[in-house]
């Protein structure tokens, strides 16, 4: 079991509020994932729920049972460390057995589960190795290994992926889907990065500054953002905003299009501009689109086959059944 | 990484060594300022009740204090002086790439390890003996007169052999900065155009900084309370009474408790604003 | 840098960096020597290097006349203890500092370091005084808890310089995997700062092993460490060259040997952790 809930906690450093008033239920076995940029909160946010730093008020409760005070090993909650924060004078053996050594859970029943989180991970022929004889990707199975063997009533990984090169870092991420779909246990996972939050969770939760912006499942937010800030944070090319004149065709103060909801052609669409740079990913092209009256620039997802150069005049049409309203405070106005 | 639970564990486990350096730091101190304001003579009669500031004035206008004072700062600055300079130079030197580095690094730091009493007396007996000792030899061998090093060059003769006590300190630690230093920060300077020298000042002696702090400051720690080194060679003659080695005197060999611990504080006093001065700089230096 | 150095230029430094070293190390090298000679070769005109009549009778003498061992096993007990007591004191209070730091850690860290300051001689007689009521006059267990008190403060910084490189994220993890604060300390901090430790614990014997000032005034005849055995040397016997360098010799042999073999921590250590 694994349902936590936070009910008003605020965080202070000082005089400086970190986390203002915060209300959030995660469910248990629910793969939830904070987002923001940096310094948004979010990792504040799960060092609360670890227990590392102290609530200045409110209550956390973990399973209905008040966790407030509880030190951190007797939530019955794992972590994984940006650093993997491996114990570097132990074997991988070792740094796995440490939390059941802690518990003093019989020695078969460590080795056990030793085995099984080894061979789960693959980790079988490195556990008589010390952790600086392992790659980024052998040393953060190990975290995860020690996290599990615990069997804990909810994971929280904090930026644990950031460590790591770009090809390793989307094997990791599968892995860590896949153990969430087998084990079926609460994980809450803090990422600066957008396409982690949206390929991993099953709830995301926007912050910016301490507050909640957003929480949604990840179509919701990218469907539905309730502001310009989530518009613009979920989503990859960023979604275009534009203001003025053809906001106000559609009763808004601010329209956003996502690049991916634009056709371009060479000659026909209401908006036209001149194409600046052009990105070519193989599968997809990015055109970077200037001079078309609407925004600084406008970025446009197309296939991988379109093709215009640097300086051509090009038309564009927007789905405007896609179209996303904002008003004045930048929050979203409903169909 | 702080709860309200670590923040108190934190407290208690400092508390044995905060409380033993207090009790350390205060009832001696207290014990000394009461006898400061008292005529207190040991073996002629004990304590012989207050005096006010008798002790104060007669230590500060006694003629030995002011000589003494001086004595110390300018053994303090002098070895300073030295065994900085010296050291950045050892350690450019032993920077540099050469055979037996290691052997020579031992060799240059083993003065460090030989105590304060031994090296005292080996300088004084065999190498400023002014009949056998080998500075006499060296001089009788190019044809000059040997001194009587302790007494006609006493100064120096202090300053040479506190200087040898702490060089390899201070080269250790320099050199330990001048490894650290970002090699490509120098090719980048040498790509500039910048010269050796240039390369020196703009580059090498900025990065030592930090350690030049750290060996001024632990130096002076140690320094401001030589003792052994003029116990051994001296006595105190020859213009080398220290303020540490006066009150001693005072203390001990004269048994005037009183006279002594007001000269106790002053040297309190000293040691203060040499500290206050001084933590300021390395507490700016720790920042970074 | 990546560039050849030419072979000469390496040579020039090499000759250069020897003849220093050699020349700081003369005086150590010049006692040893004058310490196997006969008291009439040790003062000989010329002065004589190498090829004199090798002899012990010195060390035999100095022993039997002083009681070498007997100051060997105070300054033994007297550094060791001294050290070992301060890092059980200091290893909490530098865990305390580096890992949950206050804004009055600095201060607290500075005034520690400032205790260092307090001239010994203006607490002289107090700690005299102090010693004799209770009767620690002379006695090995007094100079350990002064010796301790005096290195306390560089034991602490030192400790606390070295934690300060043990990332914090590593300690929570025990934390969370619910070691209590002394498994915390005791299985993780401790053997990830055995390097740091070490050379603390290197430093500190030496400083407690030389210190010169108290353990010359609080001692007699029953716990005076070898500083008062060299010192007895200073006048008449001072005189007779080749006993002093047996006695010097004997005095520092036991530092220099223990300072060679650990040099890589010992270096470590001299920079007091201040420097990287």
């Amino acid at each position: 079991m694994g349902r936590i809930t936070l009910d008003k906690v605020t965080k202070s450093f000082g005089t400086a509020q970190v986390i203002p008033p915060l209300d959030l239920t995660i469910e248990d076995g629910e793969f939830t994932v904070f987002v923001g940029p940096s310094g948004c909160g979010k990792s504040t946010l799960l060092r609360l729920i670890a227990g590392l730093e102290d609530v200045s008020s409110g209550q956390i409760r973990i399973d209905g049972e008040d966790a407030t005070m509880t030190p951190p090993a007797k939530r019955g909650l794992s972590m994984v460390f940006q650093s993997y924060a491996l114990y570097p004078h132990m074997s991988v053996r070792k740094n796995i057995a440490f939390p059941m050594r802690m518990a003093k859970m019989p020695q078969e029943e460590q080795d056990r589960r030793i085995e099984a989180a080894a061979k789960a991970l693959n980790l079988t022929d490195y556990l008589e190795r010390r952790p600086g004889q392992l790659s980024g990707g052998q040393r953060q199975r190990v975290a995860i290994g020690r996290a599990i063997v615990r069997e804990p009533s909810a994971f929280l990984f904090d930026e644990p992926l950031s460590n790591l090169d770009a090809a390793l870092r989307v094997g990791m991420r599968m892995e860590i889907s896949e153990l969430h779909k087998k084990l079926a246990t609460t994980m809450i996972y803090v990422t600066h990065d957008q396409v982690e939050a949206m390929t991993m969770a099953d709830k995301i939760v926007v912050l910016r500054a301490g507050y909640v912006e957003q929480v949604g499942s990840p179509l919701d937010l990218y469907r539905a953002p309730r502001n310009l800030f989530v518009a613009g944070f979920i989503g990859s090319p960023k979604m275009n905003f534009i203001e003025g004149p053809e906001a106000a065709k559609y009763d808004a103060h601010t329209i956003g299009v996502r690049p991916e909801h634009i056709s371009i052609s060479a000659d026909e669409g209401p908006w036209s501009g001149v194409v600046g740079v052009s990105e070519h990913l193989g599968s997809d092209t990015f055109f970077h689109i200037h001079d078309t009256g609407l925004a600084e620039t406008i970025t446009v997802r197309a296939d991988g086959e379109v093709s215009f150069h640097h300086g051509d005049r090009v038309h564009l049409t927007p789905r405007t059944d896609v179209i996303h309203r904002f008003d004045t405070a930048g929050l979203r106005i409903n169909q | 990484m702080a709860t309200q639970h670590s923040r108190s564990a934190a407290r208690i486990m400092m508390a044995p060594a905060v409380i033993l350096l207090l009790g350390w730091m205060l009832v001696p101190l207290t014990m000394t300022v009461l006898f400061s304001f008292k005529k207190y003579l040991p073996l002629r009669g004990g304590d012989l009740g207050w005096v006010g500031f008798d002790n104060y004035i007669r230590f500060f206008s006694s003629s030995a204090f002011w000589p003494s004072v001086q004595v110390t700062l300018v053994i303090v600055g002098g070895v300073l002086a030295i065994t900085v300079v010296f050291g950045v130079l050892l350690a450019l030197l032993l920077d540099q790439p050469m055979w037996g580095q290691g052997i020579v690094r031992i060799l240059v730091i083993a003065p460090f390890f030989v105590m304060p009493t031994v090296s005292a007396l080996v300088w004084k007996n065999m190498f400023m003996d002014p009949v056998n000792g080998l500075f006499a030899h060296l001089w009788k061998f190019f044809g000059a007169e040997p001194l009587s090093w302790l007494s006609e060059a006493s100064m120096q003769s202090i300053i040479l052999i506190v200087s040898w006590q702490w060089l390899p300190f201070a080269t250790l630690i320099l050199l330990t900065a001048i490894q650290s230093l970002d090699s490509e920060q120098l090719e980048a300077s040498e790509m500039d155009g910048a010269s050796p020298l240039a390369r020196f000042i703009y580059i090498i002696l900025p990065h030592l900084g930090r350690a030049i702090t750290v060996v001024v400051l632990i130096q002076t720690i140690f320094l401001l309370s030589i003792f052994a080194e003029i116990y051994v060679t001296t006595q105190g003659a020859f213009g080398t009474r220290t303020l540490t080695y006066l009150i001693f005197q005072r203390v001990l060999e004269s048994q005037n408790v009183g006279l002594g611990s007001a000269g106790g504080v002053y040297a309190i006093i000293l040691a203060n604003i040499v500290a206050a001065f001084l933590m300021r700089i390395v507490g700016k230096n720790l920042d970074s | 840098m990546a560039r050849s150095i030419t072979q000469r230029r390496k040579a020039i430094n090499t000759a250069a960096a020897w003849a220093v070293g050699l020349l700081i190390f003369f005086p150590i090298l010049w006692t040893i020597l004058t310490s196997f000679k006969t008291e009439a070769q040790a003062i000989n005109d010329p002065p004589l290097f190498l090829f004199f009549d090798w002899t012990l009778e010195n060390y035999a003498v100095v022993q039997e006349r002083s009681d070498y061992m007997r100051f060997l096993w105070n300054s033994i007990i007297v550094a060791g203890g001294s050290t070992i007591l301060g890092i059980i004191i200091a290893v909490p209070a530098a865990w305390s500092m580096a890992f949950v730091p206050s804004n009055r850690t600095k201060d607290i860290l500075l005034w520690m370091l400032s205790t260092k300051m307090l001239p010994a001689v203006g607490v002289l007689y107090p700690i005299y005084l102090i010693f004799i009521r209770l009767g620690l006059l002379d006695s090995r267990i007094g100079l350990v808890v002064v010796l301790m008190l005096i290195n306390l403060p560089i034991i602490i910084w030192m400790l606390y310089t070295y934690f300060k490189e043990i990332p914090g994220e590593i300690l929570e993890a025990a934390r969370m995997d619910g070691a209590t604060l002394k498994e915390e300390i005791l299985y993780v901090l401790t053997p990830m700062a055995v390097p740091g430790i070490a050379s603390t614990l290197l430093l500190n014997i030496i400083l407690a092993w030389n210190e010169a000032f108290w353990t010359l005034n609080l001692t007699a005849a029953k716990a005076a460490p070898l500083t008062a055995f060299i010192a007895s040397y200073s006048s008449p016997e001072g005189l007779f060259y080749a006993k002093l360098s047996a006695a010097s010799t004997m005095a520092i042999a036991p530092i220099l040997i223990l300072g060679w073999f650990s040099q890589k921590q010992l270096v470590r250590g001299l920079t007091f952790g201040a420097v990287k």
